[in-house]
């Protein structure tokens, strides 16, 4: 089975990656609650990507390759948009957004819960984004 | 994303079907932001069916709910799947907004 996909960056190709993860996902016997969990931090990443990084550029594009080792699942996610600066990133404070009614923001906080280990690193034009979840 | 409305006297059931992503919650918001549905006292929001929720799902509720509530309209979800229900929890939404088992007992809430 082909363990990547290369989707351009539209919005309505976030289900087609969510139903990628969910077919690699499907041998290693999660509950419904840990698939939906993955799935969902792997979609809020690549959501981010196409919407914030490459302001859903469909010219542009964004990979996912998924690989696993020794019970733990590596999603390795990357694109040639703007590069995401964690040292300015915020955990959101959440009566703050329903006080001022804000949508947005809260995406990162569900991958960091989620995920064992959240990387960002860019080398050139290429950004690379590397979550890790332990299965087993 | 489907999305399907009654409406009962002063209360409107919200019924969503599919997944709510960030390219479908469009749909939601432009519905929550209907003039329209301030008419109401209640709003119940069937979630049976609603078999995925992301950020930006959850943005579209997070964003009105302040308005809702000093509108003094009540927003209650019900009949959500574990799945989703563990995404608020995740972000503690669960202990912000209202969600309970079925639709009898979001009435009986919604009748407080």
């Amino acid at each position: 089975m082909n363990n990547s996909i290369r989707v351009n960056c539209s919005k309505k190709n976030l289900k087609l990656i969510r139903d990628f993860v969910m077919e690699h996902l499907l041998t290693l016997q999660l509950t419904d609650i840990q698939m939906n969990q993955i799935v969902l931090a792997v979609d809020e990443i690549c959501a981010n990507l196409i919407i914030h990084s490459n302001h859903e550029d469909p010219t542009k594009h964004i990979s996912l390759a998924i690989s696993e080792q020794r019970g733990i699942v590596r999603f390795e996610i990357t694109d040639r948009g703007m590069a995401f600066k964690r040292a300015e990133y915020k955990e959101p404070d959440l009566q703050e957004h329903v006080r001022v009614g804000k949508k947005g923001g809260v995406g990162l906080a569900l991958v960091n819960r989620i995920m064992d280990k959240v990387e960002f690193k860019s080398m050139g034009d290429k950004n690379t984004c590397l979550l890790y979840k332990k299965i087993k | 994303m489907k999305i399907t409305n009654e409406i009962k006297d002063s209360t409107i059931i919200i019924t969503l079907d599919g997944e709510l992503d960030a390219s479908s919650s469009v749909i939601l918001d432009e519905e929550l932001s209907n003039p329209e549905i301030m008419k109401f006292s209640k709003i119940l929001v069937n979630c049976e069916n609603l078999h995925y929720i992301s950020s930006a799902g959850l943005g579209v509720f997070i964003s009105h709910l302040q308005r809702f509530e000093d509108a003094q309209i009540k927003l209650i979800f019900f009949n959500m799947q574990d799945k989703v229900r563990n995404v608020f929890e995740i972000l503690g939404l669960d202990l912000l907004m209202t969600i309970v088992s079925n639709y009898e007992e979001a009435m009986t809430i919604a009748d407080e």
